[in-house]
């Protein structure tokens, strides 16, 4: 039970970093569908600005992911053993 | 510009570069290399993705298909943004098993299999090979375009390329033959060369948008207005580039080789997840406005391929098309070099070496350097290489868009793909559904794909490509099964991939795997669990003196025997030949393994020591994944569980030893009280005797008998409190023998028989002639001890005492019972421990040890004695011994 005005998590930060290693396995999957779009795209300048954004926005991304990422220690699994609340 | 002074240019160059590696391979030697391993570096040298093709040939792609030619980036773009998903294994595993290259990391997995690393090297040669031609077609072409007779010498351009090229890559690409120390030298060149053609292909962009366009907006309209924006993109060709190149950058032997085996931590691929995006970036910002203007500005017969070249001298800028032609050199020397370094690592160790192993009579105990050998066959493979992509160009007579070689070449390297992703995520892929994935997939790509390259009548002939071979019209190249219409690139990889991966999945489902397989798989597919290696070794037969020779032969003498001390003195051991032990085994493979190639170290380790390399518990260990989780988390909780326990043992112990120690000290001042009365008035009548000259006899004589009785009281107390003592601490010896219960009675009754403490005793002869087998003497002592309290303590005015003797519970008990007040309750609680008293006035002669006396009296006879407290008065009952009155 946890006493009043304590955080309900105790592993808040490793609970932060197992989802920012979701969010790490995701973005490539968002690469994929955005990057696929162009085959739709009929005027070829709105193709070129729509693909180059889209790609500046993935290196931003995991630009930022990446730095937290590889903040601690080895690049491990934070979920090796079962998480503070049983979640993987 | 002079032809000649671009070949001093160019000369100069490559001296450069060779002062640069020769340099960093000093620095490395020095241990001064700690810039040398930056997260910069590793991104740089991921930049020999950007080839030849990429650098005149992206160009040329998008003057012909417009946007298309972006894919080749944006797989690899998609490879980085998924790193954690992918890369982040592979590294892993790269570093944890001492991968030396794609093939040794496909035949470690699927149990180090050399059938694997055969096939996969096959395939390494012959997809690296168009794309070594294509380096030196494009390097070859950039010249011409220089030379003041285009057209010709061609070839021999090309030859002394080659030649130039195989000479660096033997240089410095086979100085140390363990792959794991890296090749510092190449690896800065391949920096040095990443930052020319970036600067390079930045430079003519910015000259392109900037000068001949003016600026950004009038540029889109440029390229709205050429032929480009007519290209539009095809969704199907799209989709599958993307995939093609995402997997041909995974897979493609030297990218294998910078991104895993050439990597120094793999935190360097954090940074690199968004650095090498970034590049590639960078590399294609520019290519469109390069093409569109060039399409507008250059006649409409000039290769586009070389519009990075031309455009700059067509405005005779000589400065900066010299800049782009070094641009376009760097591209192509750095990929033909590491390729040759990655794929004469994979002929060599799963080639050459095999075939030389067993060639030799005795195998790996044979005397001699293995070295010398390792070392010649990767420079004979180097070579080899070479040459073979010097023929591919001169056959395929420098023919197609450099675009069309590449993408040949790439989807030869992605039949790998589905045993890699098989071998990192699937336990159950076997080594014949790999060997067969491989294979099917090579087929229908030398089919469908690579034969086809040479054109309509070059290997296979026109007829086939009509009607199929022998006329069967399924099995036409570039329409299998009969679809026709498909393009021809999406058919080939569509084919290829499709029947590849169908042939290892099924082949995986209906084979099994050696235990070496299941090993190596779960070691893969949980590197992340355990990251050391999975114990492959039961030791035993081996000699370490035979093992230390045949090391020396492959990691050279210095560095066997530091291996050897090391282990040694881990194992504490003097000396230098360590136990043979599994552990030590496993380590030395590695370190073997990392000169070799895995599969190679591992069979010449087999042949040392001839023992079967898993045990059945190295199997049981890794069995079953779930149930690992499963007994680990167990582990944990039974672990925790007993922490719980021990803590609550240790406060419990801890109470205890508090209530001793309080009680130990309430003793010791109990006790000290007890000896200080009778020593105090022993003291002032002996003072009173010495004084006492004119002492009449009769005083003296009262005086010497108090001095007495107190002596006595003295010894009775301290005899009691060794009783006690003996009794507590069990060293008790008992007498045991056969005896009457009353004849015990009798004697207690008659040893109590004193005139100043008179009690009456009522007993019940018929009931006490039980026999009893227990120490009399011991139980008489407690009869004594409860008749003389009852003696004592008895307030009645005819002090009488019953002693009745019954069956309670199947135990025999004897109660005894006087008239009484009784004990008052709040001594009955602790009467039973020491130096407890009753009402003191009458306590003469008891130090309050007698009850705590009976009751251990009792406990070491196995009864007890207990205090009744309903009844009239005083009530105490002792439990006789059981088993004693049965074995009676």
């Amino acid at each position: 039970m946890a006493e009043r005005g304590e955080p309900l998590f105790l592993a808040r930060d490793s609970y932060r970093q197992r989802r920012l290693a979701d969010a790490a396995r995701l973005l490539p999957v968002l690469g994929v569908v955005l990057l696929l779009l162009p085959g739709f795209i009929t005027i070829t300048v709105d193709a070129i600005i729509y693909i180059f954004s889209v790609w500046a926005a993935l290196i931003v991304a995991i630009g930022l992911m990446s730095r937290h990422l590889a903040r601690r220690g080895p690049l491990d699994d934070a979920d090796n053993a079962l998480g503070d609340d049983g979640e993987r | 510009m002079s032809f000649d002074l671009l070949a001093l240019v160019c000369a100069s160059y490559v001296i450069g570069l060779f002062a640069i590696a020769f340099w960093a391979d000093k620095r490395a030697e020095a241990g001064q290399s700690s810039w040398l391993n930056s997260p910069l570096i590793y991104t740089l040298s991921l930049s020999i993705y950007c080839t030849a093709w990429t650098f005149y040939g992206a160009v040329g792609y998008a003057a012909r298909s417009g946007m298309e030619f972006v894919t080749i980036y944006l797989g690899p773009t998609l490879v980085m943004v998924g790193w954690w998903l992918l890369l982040r294994r592979l590294v892993r595993i790269g570093r944890t098993q001492r991968i030396t290259s794609i093939a040794d990391l496909i035949s470690s997995r699927y149990g180090k299999s050399n059938l694997i690393g055969v096939l996969v090297t096959l395939l390494a040669v012959v997809g690296t090979m168009p794309y070594i031609a294509l380096q030196l077609q494009s390097v070859t072409l950039s010249f011409d375009v220089f030379s003041a007779n285009p057209g010709e010498g061609l070839n021999q351009t090309a030859f002394v390329v080659a030649a130039g090229l195989a000479a660096f890559t033997i240089l410095f690409g086979t100085r140390n033959l363990d792959m794991n120390a890296r090749h510092h030298g190449v690896v800065i060149a391949i920096a040095v060369e990443a930052v020319v053609k970036l600067v390079a292909l930045l430079a003519v962009g910015i000259f392109v948008v900037f000068i001949l366009a003016g600026g950004p907006g009038s540029m889109m309209d440029v390229i709205s207005a050429s032929p480009i924006a007519e290209q539009s993109i095809r969704p199907e060709r799209w989709t599958v580039l993307i995939a093609l190149s995402a997997m041909a950058f995974i897979c493609l032997p030297r990218m294998f080789q910078v991104m895993v085996v050439e990597n120094y931590d793999e935190r360097h691929l954090a940074t690199a997840s968004w650095a090498f995006p970034l590049y590639l970036f960078l590399m294609s910002l520019f290519v469109v406005p390069i093409a569109a203007i060039g399409l507008n500005v250059l006649p409409d017969e000039a290769n586009p391929d070389l519009f990075v070249l031309t455009v700059p001298l067509e405005f005779d800028r000589d400065a900066l098309a010299l800049l782009a032609f070094l641009g376009g050199f760097s591209s192509a020397t750095s990929m033909v070099i590491v390729a040759a370094i990655a794929v004469s690592t994979m002929v060599s160790n799963h080639v050459v070496m095999p075939i030389w192993l067993s060639q030799r009579q005795g195998g790996a105990t044979v005397s001699g350097d293995v070295r010398s050998v390792v070392t010649l066959s990767r420079r004979l493979s180097i070579a080899g290489l070479l040459a073979l992509g010097y023929l591919y160009y001169v056959f395929s007579g420098g023919g197609g868009a450099l675009a069309a070689i590449g993408l040949i070449a790439f989807t030869g390297m992605a039949q790998v793909m589905p045993a890699l992703v098989g071998a990192i995520f699937w336990r159950g892929a076997t080594r014949y559904g790999a060997a067969a994935g491989i294979t099917v997939g090579f087929t229908v790509w030398l089919w469908s794909s690579f034969l086809p390259s040479f054109g309509a009548g070059g290997i296979i002939s026109a007829d086939v490509f009509e009607n199929g071979p022998f006329g069967i019209g399924m099995l036409r190249p570039q329409a299998l099964f009969g679809i026709d219409g498909l393009d021809p690139l999406v058919h080939a990889v569509f084919w290829s991939l499709l029947l590849n991966t169908f042939a290892f999945c099924l082949v995986s489902l209906l084979t099994l795997p050696t235990p070496l397989e299941r090993l190596q798989g779960a070691t893969f597919v949980n590197v992340f669990r355990y990251s050391e290696n999975a114990p492959g070794w039961t030791g035993g037969a081996a000699e370490a003196e035979d093992l230390l020779m045949m090391s020396q032969r492959i990691l050279g003498g210095r560095e066997a025997q530091d291996l050897f001390i090391s282990e040694a003195q881990s194992q504490g051991k003097e000396g230098y030949l360590p136990d043979v032990t599994p552990a030590f085994l496993e380590r030395l493979e590695r370190e073997m393994a990392g000169s070799v190639g895995g599969a190679t170290a591992h069979a010449m380790l087999m042949q040392i020591t001839g023992g079967e390399a898993v045990s059945v518990e190295d199997l049981i260990k890794v069995a079953d994944e779930a149930q690992q989780i499963l007994e680990y988390s167990s582990q944990l909780e039974a672990k925790s569980a007993e922490l719980g326990r021990t803590a609550d043992q240790l406060q419990q112990a801890n109470e205890k030893l508090v209530a001793l120690s309080v009680q130990k000290d309430g003793f010791l001042s109990q006790i000290s009280h007890e000896l200080r009365t009778p020593m105090t008035s022993i003291r002032s009548f002996s003072e009173i005797l010495m004084q006492g000259e004119n002492m009449s006899s009769g005083e003296r004589q009262r005086y010497s008998q108090i001095i007495h009785d107190e002596a006595i009281r003295l010894t009775r107390l301290l005899d009691d409190l060794l009783d006690l003592s003996v009794l507590e601490n069990g060293q008790v010896t008992l007498n045991e023998r056969s005896e009457m219960l009353d004849a015990i009675l009798d004697r207690a009754i008659a040893a109590t028989a004193t005139p100043e403490q008179y009690i009456e005793i009522q007993r019940e002869p018929p009931m006490e002639a039980v026999p009893l087998f227990t120490d009399g003497d011991r139980l008489a002592q407690v009869f004594i001890n409860l008749i003389s309290n009852a003696g004592k303590y008895c307030d009645a005015e005819e002090p009488k005492l019953q002693i009745e003797v019954h069956m309670l519970d199947g135990r025999r008990v004897v109660d005894f019972i006087d008239n009484g007040t009784g004990v008052p309750p709040d001594v009955q609680k602790v009467m039973f421990e020491k130096f407890a008293r009753g009402t003191d006035h009458r306590a003469a002669g008891g130090a309050g040890l007698g009850l705590a006396i009976c009751r251990e009296v009792m406990k070491r006879l196995g009864g007890d004695v207990i205090y009744l407290p309903d009844r009239e008065g005083s009530a105490f009952r002792v439990v006789l011994p059981e088993a004693r009155q049965a074995a009676a």
